[in-house]
């Protein structure tokens, strides 16, 4: 065996932070339980990621102390309930490096954050002073990517038709990248907005945004990243991306359902038009006409998800305990375990990047031609979840030529034990329908 | 949870040979013929069923689709037990087939009635996997009406 000597000055293999994933575990605790007989081996994450005990236990502490509503109440109750959850706001700023906590717009989850978007330029385009950048009409045009989930597809249709922009997208290569050689052409003057997932949650694929960032600044276009997939798992820092908008959602990152996230550029937000109207958003409202509040309250109609809020906080205050580097070393060493594993399984291709590089802890896969309802169901009577059907992603589905996929995916609490049973559940699989 | 109680011997055997699979013309050209695509939304699974009628009895049931073993082995068995049926006949075996479906497991089976349909038991205690075994069976419920054939009242899937 050679060992590779990294030069003196460079990052050692020992300067990348670690954590204990024992301790982690003991956190969770769902990953006690049985399945089926099994010992649960969750490989599942990108679906929804599991909540520890610090989560679990702010979400009811917030009910069981400090339940109120938030904004409105001179009482004592009220402005915990209101600290508590504008406390949120700003550690979900800094997680992400945000310049101001008022850039953290609370939403329901991605899929209503890149609505909010898409229907801002939507009420934007019909009104003839609002900011030229979110005004579409016909010959304008709109860039997402084949590889998009269906919540950055289906808005942008849905906006398309309303407004007579074009949508346009970026094709994928067999290799599960994202084909950028047509760049130049696809992104224009004509571009009012690209919409590009930063990490597919079919493919696994990390994005690298840098040149697309470059060529949507040149053109004068506004740029989002669907981070849906890469916030749970990685260092995300919204000044050094240079993005416009950011979006992603809390039940993915150990947090609770019901609550999401659009970061979007303070000067930005502040020309953007209402989406949807009600109590909070407003400044002033007479019989004839309102007046509104500035962001993030212009966007945060009605009562908000207050414990859910504050329980997403208090899941970033745990990741950022753990530290997100050694969150994303300890699944991209999982990822290169899987990826060697799953080599060795016989009639098994991975659609997407076949190397643990520029990619995450995700992988699609299809083991001969055994339907990926059929594989799932194996697993699961061996105690092993992993997501099955074409993951709200058809478009990816349809280019590699597939009705749908089996998906395993990683999380902080993941070990290979647990790849292992995964492998050995697919001997299984063949054994049934070989 | 017992797998093999899902996954029985005669459902693999539809699902490695199915009968009677593709779709084919009516032999008679005045066949009344109806045809309809069933989707799965969730998981993708596609179908689609054509019948041929001579007003009396399903002179063919032809049917092409991908999808899981159980929605696929579905098929081949639904092609083998209403080919040649009467439109009377075939309403009392798709109302079996719905109803033991339907029954969370409760349910237990006609072999007279349902052939190798009986097999489907197990698979009505997994309650995601109903869908698929009546993908095809909603289809040709659909194709035979526009075929100007009704085949069993409304049923909820």
């Amino acid at each position: 065996m050679t060992t590779i000597a990294i030069p003196q000055g460079m990052p050692q293999y020992d300067d990348v932070p670690r954590f204990d994933v024992a301790t982690v575990r003991a956190d969770f605790p769902i990953l006690d339980r049985e399945i089926n007989g099994h010992r649960l081996v969750y490989l599942d994450s990108a679906n929804t990621s599991h909540k520890p005990r610090q989560v679990l236990d702010a979400l009811a502490e917030h009910y069981a102390r400090h339940n109120a509503n938030v904004s409105r109440s001179v009482h004592t109750l009220g402005t915990e309930a209101t600290e508590a959850y504008e406390g949120a706001r700003a550690k979900i700023a800094a997680f992400i490096n945000a310049p101001s906590a008022d850039e953290v717009v609370f939403t329901k989850n991605s899929t209503e954050a890149i609505n909010l978007v898409a229907y801002a330029f939507s009420n934007a385009s019909a009104r003839p002073d609002a900011d030229p950048r979110f005004r579409l009409g016909p010959g304008d045009e709109i860039v997402i990517s084949e590889m998009e989930h269906h919540s950055n597809i289906v808005p942008w249709q849905l906006l398309a038709e309303r407004t007579g922009a074009t949508l346009r997208w970026f094709p994928i290569t067999d290799q599960g990248r994202l084909d950028e050689s047509g760049l130049d052409d696809l992104v224009t003057e004509r571009t009012k907005i690209v919409s590009l997932v930063h990490m597919s949650n079919i493919l696994g694929t990390v994005n690298a945004t840098a040149r697309i960032t470059a060529r949507v600044r040149e053109v004068g276009a506004l740029l989002l990243l669907d981070c849906s997939q890469s916030v749970p798992h990685m260092p995300i820092d919204v000044v050094d991306y240079d993005a416009d908008f950011i979006v992603f959602t809390g039940h993915k990152m150990c947090g609770p359902t019901g609550i999401g996230v659009l970061w979007g550029r303070g000067e930005l937000l502040a020309v953007m038009p209402p989406v949807l109207g009600g109590g909070s958003m407003i400044e002033t409202v007479t019989m004839a006409r309102s007046t509104f509040a500035a962001p993030p309250a212009r966007f945060e109609a009605g009562t908000p998800p207050i414990a859910e809020a504050v329980a997403l906080g208090a899941a970033v205050d745990y990741l950022s305990g753990i530290g997100m580097r050694a969150i994303q070393w300890h699944e991209k060493e999982l990822t290169a375990y899987a990826l060697d594993a799953l080599a060795t399984v016989p009639e098994l291709r991975i659609f997407g990047p076949n190397v643990p590089v520029g990619r995450g802890g995700t992988i699609s896969f299809a083991l001969g031609d055994v339907h990926p309802h059929d594989v799932g169901q194996v697993l699961d009577s061996l105690g092993v979840q992993v997501r099955v059907g074409h993951h709200c992603a058809k478009p990816v589905c349809t280019r590699f030529g597939v009705p749908a996929m089996t998906r395993a995916s990683f999380y902080l609490y993941t070990t290979t034990e647990e790849i292992d049973a995964l492998v050995a559940g697919l001997e299984q699989v063949r054994k049934v329908f070989g | 949870m017992q797998l093999d109680q899902l996954y029985q011997e005669i459902i693999l055997d539809h699902y490695k040979h199915p009968h009677g699979r593709g779709l084919r013309d009516a032999e008679d050209p005045r066949a009344h013929v109806g045809e309809a695509h069933h989707v799965n939304p969730t998981c993708g699974d596609e179908i689609t069923v054509r019948v041929a009628t001579d007003g009396r009895v399903f002179t063919d049931i032809s049917y092409d689709g991908m999808g899981c073993s159980i929605s696929q082995a579905s098929a081949s068995v639904l092609h083998e037990l209403l080919r040649g049926r009467s439109a009377d006949d075939a309403t009392v075996v798709h109302e079996a087939f719905v109803e033991l479906m339907s029954g969370r497991g409760q349910v237990t089976p006609d072999e007279d009635v349902l052939g190798d349909g009986v097999a489907f038991a197990g698979v009505a205690r997994y309650p995601a996997r109903v869908k698929c075994a009546l993908l095809s069976w909603m289809a040709f419920k659909d194709a035979a009406a526009r075929a100007g054939v009704g085949v069993s009242p409304e049923v909820k899937a």
